[in-house]
C-alpha cells in the first residue's frame, strides 16, 4: 500500500496506509504504552494506556485502533495524555494485590514496567481491594484472578491464535473474570500460550511458579529437543548441586523461527533432564550379567578394545551402528563417518520418520524447491497431505492458523482423519489411509480416479493457485512422494516441505545416517569425493538398515552393534534375547529398554547440555547453544571420538581440528596436489580459523559445509541465532546420481507422537506424563 | 397496566393512540395506522429519505443524531445483507417512554421499522426489547404475527415486490446493551460489550451488514412524520430539534408521567406546571434532565427549553428524556451514590476506567456516606470521575462521570457536611419525619 505521511510529536513519520497509529509510532522510535494491544491477535482498546491526541478529534483516540492517515497530527507526550496514563495505572492497581515481592512476574512484570515509567507511586484509594482465591485449572496453568488486569490477551491468543478456544470472560463490571470455558479446568492443549502473554504475573506455571527470581537466572536460547519443528526457545538456568539446571523454557523475546510461540513440550518438557532415573555414570555389564558403575576411562577402554577386536577378527560388516533423531548434525556426520572410516562398516540407520531420501530424490536438480516453515505463514495456498500438524508439528500449526487469519491464506487439507486444522481449511478431502498412493498418482493426472467429484474439483481449484505450498506427512513415501512432486513441480512455483518426527531427524537423514546414503544424499556406490574423504576402511557397497541389522543380530551374526541416543528395542518391538550374541553399546541418558541389555552403558547428555546446530524437517539449520549441564554426563561428540581414540584411530582424521590435519606432511606437489589438506585449503578460503579441540562441533561444521554443498548459509546468520534454510540437495553433478535410483525400501516407522509424548524421551517428562494421564483421565470421565 | 397521564399542553403525536386499544391491529389500522408504510412503499426511499431530513427528526435514545441522515449513509449497494435494528433496550434511570410505546402502540414501531427497512433496502428488521421488559414480548410477538397475517410483513408487502421480515428479541438484562454496537453483540448471541468504531454501524453492523439503528421511540416516530409531512412536524418543535418528545417526568413532584411535548418545551413550566409543582409544597433542589446519566441542574438553572442544542448550553444533556425531579429532603451523595451504584452495577467491565473507576467511586461513596469519609475523598471522587470522562472505550463510562462531577461540583457543601464522622444531615431528618409520621 501506499505510504502516508502524519505528524507525531512534531516529528514526520512515515508508514503504509492502514498501518495501525501505535505500530508507526513505534516503528519510528515513539513509545505507545498497551497492556491489551498485542501485535497479530485481534484489536481491544480496553487499556486505554495507547491514547493519544489527534488534532481536529475532541476525545483522546486510542492508537491501537486508529489507522494512520495523510496529514494526521499526533501528540503522544502532552500532560493530558501523561495524566491519562497515569490515572489508568491508578485504577489498574487499585484492586492490584502488589504482591510483587512473591509474584513470579516481579521483575519481568509490563505493569511494573509502566508504572515504572508512567509513574503511578501514589494512590487516594483507602478501601479494601477485591480478591478471589488462586484457581489451578489445569496441571500447568494456575490463575491469580487479583493479579489480573483484563487485557484479554490470554483469551485471544487461546482462540485466535491456538484456535482452542479454552478461555473467556465471566461476570461483568468489576466482578468481570478470565475464566475456563471448561467450567472448573481448561479443555485445551496446554501449550502455556496464556501464561507467557500474561502482561502481569496472573497466569503462571506449574513447573516455574514460586521457583525462583528472574534475575536470578541466565538466559540461553537454543532449540527445543522435541518435534521436527525445532523451535527456538530461551531456556531459564540456575545453578543447581550438581550442574545448571532449567526452570524455564519460553521465547519471549520472539526472535527465531517460531516468534513467541512454544508448544506444551518446547515449554514445559525439559524437565526429563532431571529425572531421577537419569544416568550419570557409565555402566559395565559384569561377571553375574548385571550392570554395574564403572569409570570413564574404565568404560571407554574396554568399549573401545572390543570393537577394535571385533573390526579386525570378524569384520567391519559385523558392527553396526544406530544413531539418532535428537543428536547435533555434526555429531550426525560424525557418527557416520566414525562407523565407515573407523569402524569400515555401511551398516548404519537410525529410526526413520519419514522417507526423505524419496523426496531428495524427487527434487534432485531443482533449485530452492523445498520450502521453509516461516512459508507456511506467507504461503498464499497450501496443499497439506497427511499428517496431523496440531498434535505433531504444533508450528506449523500455529503458522499455518496465522496464515489464514492474517493473510486469508487458502489451505487445502487432504487426510484420513478429520485433523484439527480443517477447521481452518477452504476445503477438507477425505481419503482413506490406505489410498495416499492412488491420491498423489490421481493429482498427477497418472491415474484415473477412484475419487469422486470432490477431489476432481479439488485438482482443478489446484491448478489455479500459483506459489503452491505443499506439505505432506510420513503417510507418503517413496513413489507417492515422487508422484507429488512431479505434479508440484507441473504448477508454477511450487514448493514443498516433507514432515518427520524429530528435532533432527531431518539432519540425521542430511548427514548421512542410512547404509546406502552418504550425507548430502551421496549414493554409498558412487562415493564422489567421499571414498578419499573416508579413508581405506571405507566399504564401497551399501550395508544393512536397521530392521536388517537387528535381523541378523537375532541370527546371532552381529558381533556389535553401537546405539547413540535411540531405543530401537521398543520400537521396533526387539525380544530381548535375539542381542544376546551382540556386543552393545548403548549412550542414552536413561537406563531404556535397548539400554537394560546393553554391555557397556555410557550416559550422554541432551540436545538442552550441547552445542551445534539442528535442521528441522523443512531444512532449517539452526545454532544449538550449550545451556544446562550435568555432572557426570557426556556429549555424543565427545564419546564418539574418545571411541574412536580408544580403538587407536586418527582423530585427526576424524575431526579437523587444528592444523595440517589431512596433510601429506608437505609433500602437496604436483601429481601428489590431489592428496593436500583438502580442509585446510577450504578453511582458508573460507576465511575460517581452523579448531583447537577435537570436541569443537564447528570444526565438523566445517567439513559438513565443505562436503555438502546445498548446506550453503552465512555463519553469520547462523552464530548470530537466526535460522538458515538449506536445501536437500543441490544442482551439484554428484547429486543429481540420486535421481537414478531404483526403488529401495523406505524404512519408515512415524512415531505417531501426539501433544503430549515425544518417544522415549517424553516418558521421562513427569509435566508432559502428567498433563498426558490428566486428559485421558478426562476423556475417561467424559465417556462414563 | 401503568396509569395514563394528560395535560392540556401536551401534544400528542406518538402518544396519540395511548390507552385506545391499538395493540389490536385492526384497531391500529382505524386510528390511520400502516398508511405511511404503505404510502412509503408507493412513493420509494428517496422520498421517505427526504421526508426525514426534512422533519428535523433526531435520535431520541439519547445522542440526538438527525435520523434522516444517519439513514442516508447506508450504502446503496452492499454484499452483505443490510439490517434494521429497534434499540428498546430503554435502561437509563429515570427513563420510561419506549416502555408505553409497547405497551400501548406496538404496531406503530412496526411500521416505522418497515419504512426504516425500505429506506435503506433492507429485508429483515429486529426489534430488542430489554431483558426486564420481557412481558411485553408477547404483546411485540402477536403484533407480529397479525402484521405477517394481514400481509405487511413478509413476502410482497402490501402488495408490493417487496419482502420485509421481523424479529423480535429481548436482552436478558444488561444497560450496556443499549450501546448499539453491544446491542448487536448481544443479538449475535455474544457477550453484551461494545464494538471498536470505525467501523460504524452504518457500514458494518450486525452479521457484518450494513445496519440503521433508531431509538424505538424514534422508529414509533417515523410514521407519524410521514403522515402528517416532514415540514408539518418540524414546525411542532424548536430550532434543529423537530417535532415532539415523550417527556418521562419523575421524582417529587405532583403529577409525575409520560408526557408528550413539544421539543423546547420549559423545564421550570414542566415541572410546575405539567408536573404540578414539587410534592408536598417542598423545595426545589435539584433537577437531572434526561436521564441519570446527565450533570444534574440547580433550580437556578430550570428556565431553559428542553431540546438538545438549550439543555447542552446549560452544562447538561437532554439524553433520554428522563426528567428527575428530586427536592430538598434529598441527600446528595446518597443520590450520587445511588448512581453510581447502578453505573458499576451495569458496567460491562471492558476497559479499565468504567470497570474500576466505577467500583472505586461507589466504594469511596458508600463509604463517605456512611459517615467514614476522610477530607481527601471529595477530591478523589472528583479525579475519579474526571479521569474515566472521555477515556472509557463507550459512552457508559461518560455516563457514570458525568453527573457525579455535576454531584461533587454543585453540591461541594453537602460532601463537606458528611465529612469528620458526622451521620448525614439529610438522612437524620427522614429518619426524624418518618418517626413523626
Amino acid at each position: 500500500m501506499a505510504d502516508v505521511t502524519l505528524t507525531v510529536d512534531g516529528k514526520k513519520i512515515t508508514a503504509p496506509a492502514g498501518t495501525l497509529l501505535i505500530d508507526a509510532c513505534r516503528k519510528a522510535g515513539i513509545e505507545i504504552p498497551a497492556f491489551c494491544y498485542y501485535p497479530g491477535l485481534s484489536l481491544q482498546a480496553a487499556c486505554r494506556m495507547c491514547v493519544v491526541r489527534i488534532e481536529k478529534i475532541p476525545k483522546l483516540q486510542t492508537a491501537c485502533t486508529t489507522p494512520v492517515a495523510e496529514g494526521m497530527i499526533v501528540a503522544t507526550d502532552t500532560d493530558e495524555i501523561k495524566q491519562s496514563r497515569k490515572a489508568m495505572l491508578q485504577l489498574v492497581l487499585a484492586n492490584h494485590p502488589l504482591d510483587c515481592p512473591v509474584c513470579d512476574a516481579g521483575g519481568e512484570c509490563e505493569l511494573q514496567d509502566m508504572t515504572f515509567k508512567y509513574g503511578a507511586a501514589d494512590s487516594n484509594f483507602v478501601d479494601v481491594k477485591n480478591h478471589r482465591e488462586e484457581q489451578q485449572w489445569s496441571p500447568v496453568v494456575y490463575f491469580d484472578r487479583p493479579r489480573c488486569i483484563l487485557c484479554y490477551r490470554c483469551v485471544r491468543v487461546c482462540g485466535e491464535g491456538m484456535d482452542v478456544w479454552a478461555l473467556g470472560v465471566q461476570n461483568r463490571g468489576v466482578s468481570s473474570v478470565i475464566a475456563p470455558n471448561g467450567g472448573d479446568h481448561l479443555d485445551c492443549e496446554e501449550c502455556g500460550m496464556c501464561i507467557d502473554i500474561c502482561p502481569v504475573g496472573a497466569l503462571t506455571s506449574d513447573t516455574y511458579r514460586y521457583k525462583t527470581r528472574p534475575w536470578e537466572m541466565t538466559h540461553v536460547s537454543t532449540i527445543c529437543t522435541h518435534c521436527g519443528d525445532g523451535c527456538k526457545t530461551t531456556l531459564g538456568l540456575r545453578s543447581s548441586s550438581d550442574g545448571m539446571e532449567i526452570i524455564r523454557g519460553d521465547n519471549r523475546d520472539k526472535s527465531g523461527i517460531n516468534g513467541d510461540f512454544l508448544c506444551v513440550k518446547g515449554r514445559y518438557a525439559f524437565d526429563f533432564a532431571n529425572h531421577k532415573d537419569r544416568l550419570t555414570q557409565p555402566l559395565l555389564r559384569n561377571a553375574e550379567g548385571k550392570l554395574v558403575p564403572a569409570s570413564w576411562e574404565e568404560a571407554l577402554t574396554f568399549a573401545g578394545q572390543r570393537l577394535h577386536e571385533i573390526r579386525d577378527t570378524r569384520g567391519g560388516e559385523q558392527i553396526g551402528v544406530i544413531g539418532s533423531n535428537r543428536a547435533t548434525n555434526e555429531e550426525s556426520y560424525l557418527l557416520q563417518k566414525f562407523a565407515r572410516s573407523v569402524l569400515g562398516t555401511n551398516n548404519i540407520d537410525h529410526h526413520r520418520t519419514a522417507d526423505y531420501v524419496s523426496f531428495a530424490k524427487a527434487l534432485a536438480g531443482q533449485e530452492q524447491r523445498a520450502a521453509s516453515l516461516r512459508e507456511a505463514e506467507t504461503a498464499p495456498a497450501i496443499l497439506l497431505i497427511g499428517g496431523d500438524p496440531t498434535e505433531q508439528h504444533p508450528m506449523l500449526a500455529w503458522n499455518l492458523r496465522t496464515n489464514v487469519r492474517h493473510n486469508r491464506a487458502r489451505i487445502y487439507v487432504v487426510n484420513h482423519q478429520e485433523i484439527k486444522l480443517r477447521r481452518q481449511a477452504t476445503s477438507f478431502l477425505k481419503i482413506s489411509a490406505e489410498n495416499y498412493s492412488a491420491f498423489t498418482r490421481f493429482l498427477a493426472g497418472e491415474e484415473n480416479s477412484i475419487f469422486g467429484a470432490e477431489a476432481t474439483a479439488l485438482r482443478e481449484t489446484l491448478a489455479t493457485e500459483p506459489n503452491l505450498l505443499v506439505i505432506f506427512g510420513s503417510e507418503l513415501r517413496g513413489a507417492a512422494i515422487e508422484a507429488l512432486v512431479r505434479y508440484g513441480l507441473s504448477l508454477p512455483d511450487t514448493k514443498f516441505a516433507c514432515l518427520g518426527d524429530y528435532v533432527n531427524s531431518r539432519g540425521a537423514a542430511d548427514m548421512g545416517l542410512y547404509p546406502d546414503m552418504l550425507p548430502g544424499y551421496v549414493p554409498v556406490q558412487q562415493p564422489g569425493a567421499f571414498a578419499t574423504e573416508y579413508g581405506e576402511r571405507f566399504p564401497a557397497a551399501p550395508g544393512l538398515d536397521l530392521p536388517s541389522m537387528l535381523d541378523v543380530a537375532a541370527r546371532g551374526n552381529l558381533a556389535a552393534l553401537y546405539v547413540v541416543g535411540s531405543n530401537p528395542v521398543h520400537r521396533y518391538g526387539v525380544a530381548a534375547a535375539s542381542l544376546k550374541n551382540t556386543f552393545l553399546i548403548v549412550q542414552d541418558m536413561f537406563l531404556t529398554e535397548t539400554a537394560l541389555l546393553a554391555d557397556v552403558v555410557l550416559p550422554i547428555a541432551n540436545l538442552y547440555e550441547k552445542a551445534g546446530t539442528v535442521t528441522n524437517t523443512y531444512g532449517d539449520l539452526q545454532l544449538v547453544r550449550k545451556a544446562a549441564d550435568r555432572a557426570g554426563v557426556r556429549t555424543d561428540l565427545e564419546l564418539i571420538v574418545r571411541l574412536a581414540d580408544t580403538m587407536g584411530a586418527d582423530v585427526h582424521a576424524l575431526v579437523p581440528f587444528g592444523q595440517g590435519t589431512r596433510a601429506d606432511m608437505g609433500q602437496s606437489r604436483g601429481a601428489q596436489s590431489g592428496e593436500a589438506d583438502r580442509h585446510a585449503v577450504w578453511l582458508a578460503a573460507q576465511n575460517l580459523e581452523p579448531k583447537l579441540s577435537p570436541f569443537d562441533p564447528s570444526a565438523l561444521l566445517d567439513e559438513i559445509q565443505r562436503l555438502i554443498p546445498s548446506y550453503s548459509f552465512s555463519r553469520l546468520e547462523l552464530f548470530a541465532g537466526n535460522d538458515q534454510h538449506v536445501q536437500a540437495t543441490s544442482k551439484n553433478n554428484a547429486l543429481v546420481q540420486i535421481s537414478n535410483l531404483s526403488q529401495r525400501p523406505d524404512g519408515v516407522l512415524p512415531s505417531m507422537d501426539t501433544l503430549f509424548t515425544s518417544g522415549t524421551m517424553g516418558r521421562y517428562s513427569s509435566k508432559l506424563t502428567e498433563v498426558h494421564d490428566s486428559r485421558n483421565k478426562e476423556i475417561l470421565v467424559a465417556a462414563n | 397496566m401503568p396509569t395514563l397521564v394528560s395535560h392540556p399542553e401536551e401534544v400528542k403525536i406518538v402518544s396519540s393512540r395511548f390507552g385506545k386499544g391499538a395493540t389490536d391491529i385492526e384497531r391500529y389500522i382505524e386510528l390511520d395506522g400502516y398508511q405511511a408504510a404503505r404510502t412509503a412503499v408507493e412513493k420509494g426511499a428517496d422520498w421517505v429519505i427526504a421526508e426525514m431530513k426534512t422533519s428535523g427528526l433526531r435520535g431520541r435514545g439519547g445522542a440526538g443524531f438527525p435520523t434522516g441522515m444517519k439513514w442516508s449513509f447506508v450504502p446503496k449497494q452492499s454484499e452483505k445483507p443490510k439490517y434494521v435494528l429497534v434499540n428498546g433496550d430503554e435502561s437509563e434511570p429515570g427513563t420510561c417512554k419506549d416502555h408505553l410505546i409497547f405497551l400501548h402502540d406496538p404496531h406503530t414501531v412496526i411500521e416505522g421499522t418497515i419504512i426504516a427497512g425500505l429506506a435503506i433496502g433492507a429485508k429483515m428488521g429486529f426489534i430488542y426489547l430489554r431483558g426486564e421488559y420481557r412481558y411485553l414480548l408477547e404483546i411485540m410477538e402477536k403484533a407480529i404475527a397479525d402484521a405477517y397475517a394481514k400481509g405487511f410483513l413478509g413476502k410482497g408487502i402490501f402488495g408490493s415486490q417487496i419482502d420485509f421480515d421481523i424479529i423480535s428479541h429481548t436482552g436478558a438484562g444488561a444497560y450496556e446493551v443499549g450501546e448499539e454496537s453491544a446491542l448487536m453483540e448481544s443479538l449475535e448471541g455474544k457477550r453484551g460489550i461494545p464494538r471498536i468504531k470505525p467501523p460504524f454501524p452504518a457500514v458494518v453492523g450486525l452479521y457484518g451488514g450494513p445496519t440503521v439503528i433508531n431509538n424505538a421511540e424514534t422508529i414509533a416516530t417515523v410514521p407519524h412524520v410521514l403522515r402528517m409531512g416532514g415540514e408539518a412536524y418540524a414546525k411542532i418543535g424548536s430550532e434543529r430539534n423537530g417535532g415532539t418528545r415523550l417527556f418521562c417526568l419523575s421524582g417529587h413532584v405532583e403529577r409525575p408521567g409520560v408526557y408528550e411535548l413539544p421539543m423546547g418545551y420549559n423545564l421550570k413550566k414542566m415541572i410546575y406546571e405539567i408536573g404540578g409543582g414539587i410534592r408536598g409544597g417542598r423545595q426545589l433542589k435539584a433537577v437531572v434532565p434526561g436521564g441519570s446519566s446527565t450533570p444534574v441542574l440547580l433550580p437556578n438553572e430550570i428556565d431553559i427549553g428542553m431540546d438538545f442544542d438549550q439543555v447542552g448550553k446549560a452544562g447538561s444533556m437532554l439524553g433520554s428524556g428522563g426528567v428527575v425531579v428530586l427536592d430538598e429532603t434529598v441527600c446528595m451523595v446518597e443520590f450520587a451514590l445511588r448512581t453510581i451504584k447502578f453505573y458499576q452495577h451495569e458496567s460491562c467491565g471492558w476497559c479499565i476506567p468504567c470497570r474500576e473507576g466505577t467500583d472505586w467511586l461507589k466504594k469511596t461513596l458508600t463509604r463517605f456516606h456512611a459517615g467514614a469519609g476522610v477530607a481527601k475523598d471529595i477530591d478523589n471522587i472528583r479525579y475519579l470521575a474526571e479521569n474515566m470522562l472521555g477515556r472509557t472505550f463507550c459512552p457508559l463510562g461518560d455516563a457514570a462521570a458525568m453527573p457525579t462531577i455535576a454531584f461533587v461540583k454543585k453540591f461541594r457543601q453537602e460532601f463537606e457536611d458528611h465529612l469528620n464522622g458526622k451521620p448525614c444531615a439529610y438522612a437524620k431528618q427522614k429518619m426524624q419525619e418518618s418517626v413523626l409520621v
